[in-house]
């Protein structure tokens, strides 16, 4: 038969200093092992959310990224007519864009971040129907006007409706804002191709990917099979949504190591805090432990009793560590990009997942510092410790 | 019938043969008990006197199960219990023995109903039949109108009380009392024995006491003194026949 858990929770009570500091020491640990996760999540989804699964992207193959990518003129045309291409009344959904990374001041700080710059065909809210211009409006083919993700008029300063930006030696107008739903694309300045391969001086006929859209997600097998074993093109061909996990696992693999690695180390000190309470609590507790085993209660349930106890503790302090950290979803963050040199904006996310995460390793944190202590409860001569002061 | 030579027969509930018990101090060898032997009929009172280390508390220990000894036996009510293994006679001990203690040694962060309570959760009572015998119990020391209190918010007489409630309450073979007035001012001492001899004399408890205290030891039907880990006489107490 079980110690009655009323004598744990009533003895944690009365213990409460110690249990505090157990408590926050679990809670800090969770707190910091979840906002971590939730920072490598945010990362990912924001760039997995960016790809859609009727897209697909092209670049030249072996390329990493669009940074060192190439795709001809001559080559976007045969593009457009493979297989598996939606068509429209302008004709083939298909975007072939140069990117270009450029430096603006950050608001709020004396320091300049890298945005990336997308020249975009005039289609490209054709390809990408997510894109919403939620002011002004798109910008005129031929004319170096920018429309601007929302994060981006965000971040950066003087990016904004109707401003005038330098770049490249050209004057450009914000004539619009879009909005992406909070995607990598929210962080991107937007203006014609060709405009911005004038002003960059970059040859005319090369562009460095182009993105198409599907008829279905399942065409893209049809698509991709024509490119690849098209003897004109040396291309490879992902599904936009995998280009983007792709580009996200690199950072996403880091924040995950690094905030795994200091959660374990803020963990190990966590257990010894358990550690230190619950071998205070069978010390100062070695009479009533001694009581209850001369009564009848066995060493299992002494043990149990005790491991209970740390699993009160730790419960606590991984439900205390997952709310304080709960205000950071959706706070919306930023980082440079490694596969882009630019900067990303992207959102915490703490997911249910990831609160469950974190009430398991504040559970395992509990039972690392319970048990050896709860086997010292369980362990002790009784006829001694009914002595003990 | 109480006996120290040796010569009780199979009838009786406590029999204890050649008990010894010897501590290890670094190269010394402590001799607490030296080849004691004892009979105690059901019904019995008896107190166990003798000075600080003759081993009294060693002894009560050895009877309830909460030590070994280095060599002899008891045998209670038929079982030998120094041949048990430690799950069992910790399963014995629910059973069979009520401890008293000196500091009373409740449980301080429960009350004075669940404290008695706590004997029963390791029967196979259902909650209200372990709430009727806690109630009995709480009578017959005389704290019905206390179960909710903790043990902070009784005097060291009634938490003695609720010690000897507890006890009792699984109604145990025989009682095992260690110094229960040691803590005690003398009319509170009083009380807690006079509960005693009621116990035994209405109640017919086998009690077993260790005691410093000559007006305590008088409670008893006998008492029997330990010097150097041996039971050196019987002297059946004046007041208690």
């Amino acid at each position: 038969m079980a110690i009655p858990l009323i004598y744990n929770v009533r003895s944690l009570r009365a213990r409460w200093t110690s249990t505090v500091v157990a408590v926050l020491g679990i809670a800090g640990t969770v707190g910091v092992f979840v906002a971590m996760l939730s920072l490598a999540r945010g990362f990912e989804a924001t760039l997995v959310a960016s790809g859609s699964a009727r897209n697909a992207i092209v670049r030249r193959a072996g390329a990493t990224s669009e940074l060192d990518s190439g795709v001809t003129l001559d080559q976007v045309r045969v593009i457009e007519d493979a297989p598996g291409v939606e068509r429209a009344e302008a004709g083939p959904l298909a975007s072939p864009e140069v990117v270009v990374v450029a430096a603006f001041p950050l608001k709020g700080r004396d320091t300049e971040g890298n945005a990336q710059v997308r020249g975009v065909s005039p289609k490209a809210l054709a390809v990408r129907p997510s894109a919403q211009i939620v002011s002004g409006r798109l910008f005129q083919p031929g004319m170096t006007e920018l429309v601007v993700g929302r994060n981006a008029a965000e971040a950066y300063d003087g990016i904004a409706l109707g401003k005038s930006v330098r770049l490249g030696g050209a004057t450009w107008t914000v004539v619009g804002v879009f909005d992406m739903g909070g995607t990598a694309f929210d962080s991107e300045l937007w203006c014609d191709a060709n405009v911005l391969k004038q002003v960059f001086q970059r040859p005319p006929n090369l562009f460095q990917s182009a993105t198409v859209r599907l008829t279905s997600p399942e065409a893209l097998t049809a698509f991709k099979d024509a490119l690849t074993a098209d003897p004109r093109l040396t291309v490879q061909v992902d599904r936009e949504v995998d280009y983007y996990a792709k580009q996200s696992r690199q950072l996403t693999t880091l924040i995950t190591v690094l905030g795994t690695i200091v959660a374990l180390v803020m963990g190990i000190g966590a257990v010894f805090g358990a550690l230190n309470t619950m071998y205070s609590a069978v010390t100062e507790r070695a009479r009533e432990i001694a009581t209850m085993r001369a009564l009848g209660f066995g060493s299992g349930s002494v043990v149990m009793s005790f491991v209970v106890e740390a699993l009160c503790i730790a419960f606590v302090g991984g439900v205390l560590g997952g709310v304080v950290v709960l205000p950071l979803n959706g706070l919306t963050t930023g980082t440079i990009n490694w596969q882009t040199f630019s900067h990303l904006a992207f959102a915490f996310r703490v997911t249910p997942l990831l609160l469950v995460w974190g009430l398991a390793f504040a559970l395992l944190m509990g039972l690392a510092g319970g048990v050896p202590p709860a086997i010292r409860a369980a362990r002790a001569r009784i006829a001694v410790a009914l002595r003990e002061l | 019938m109480v006996r120290i030579d040796g010569r009780g027969d199979a009838n009786s509930l406590i029999r204890a043969r050649g008990l010894s018990k010897t501590y290890q101090r670094g190269s010394e060898a402590i001799h607490v008990l030296q080849g004691l032997n004892l009979d105690v009929d059901a019904g019995d009172f008896v107190a166990f006197m003798g000075p600080s280390g003759s081993g009294k508390t060693t002894l009560l220990n050895l009877l309830g199960g909460l030590d070994v000894p280095s060599a002899g036996s008891v045998t209670v009510a038929g079982d030998e219990i120094t041949r048990m293994s430690a799950r069992k006679l910790t399963a014995w001990r629910a059973r069979h023995v009520g401890f008293v203690f000196q500091m009373y040694n409740l449980i301080p962060v429960l009350t004075a109903f669940q404290n008695i309570e706590l004997p029963l959760l390791l029967t196979g009572l259902s909650k209200a039949e372990r709430s009727r015998h806690v109630e009995t119990a709480l009578a017959v020391v005389g704290l019905a109108d206390r179960m909710h209190h903790y043990p902070r918010q009784l005097s060291g007489g009634q938490e003695q009380r609720v010690g000897i409630a507890r006890a009792i309450v699984a109604d145990p073979t025989f009682l095992l009392c260690d110094e229960p007035t040691g803590d005690l001012d003398r009319k509170s001492a009083d009380e807690i024995l006079d509960l005693l001899e009621r116990l035994v004399g209405e109640h017919g408890k086998t009690a077993l006491m260790v005691t410093h205290d000559p007006l305590a030891a008088e409670r008893a039907r006998v008492v029997l003194h330990l010097e150097k880990g041996v039971l050196v006489d019987t002297v059946t107490a004046g007041r208690a026949r």
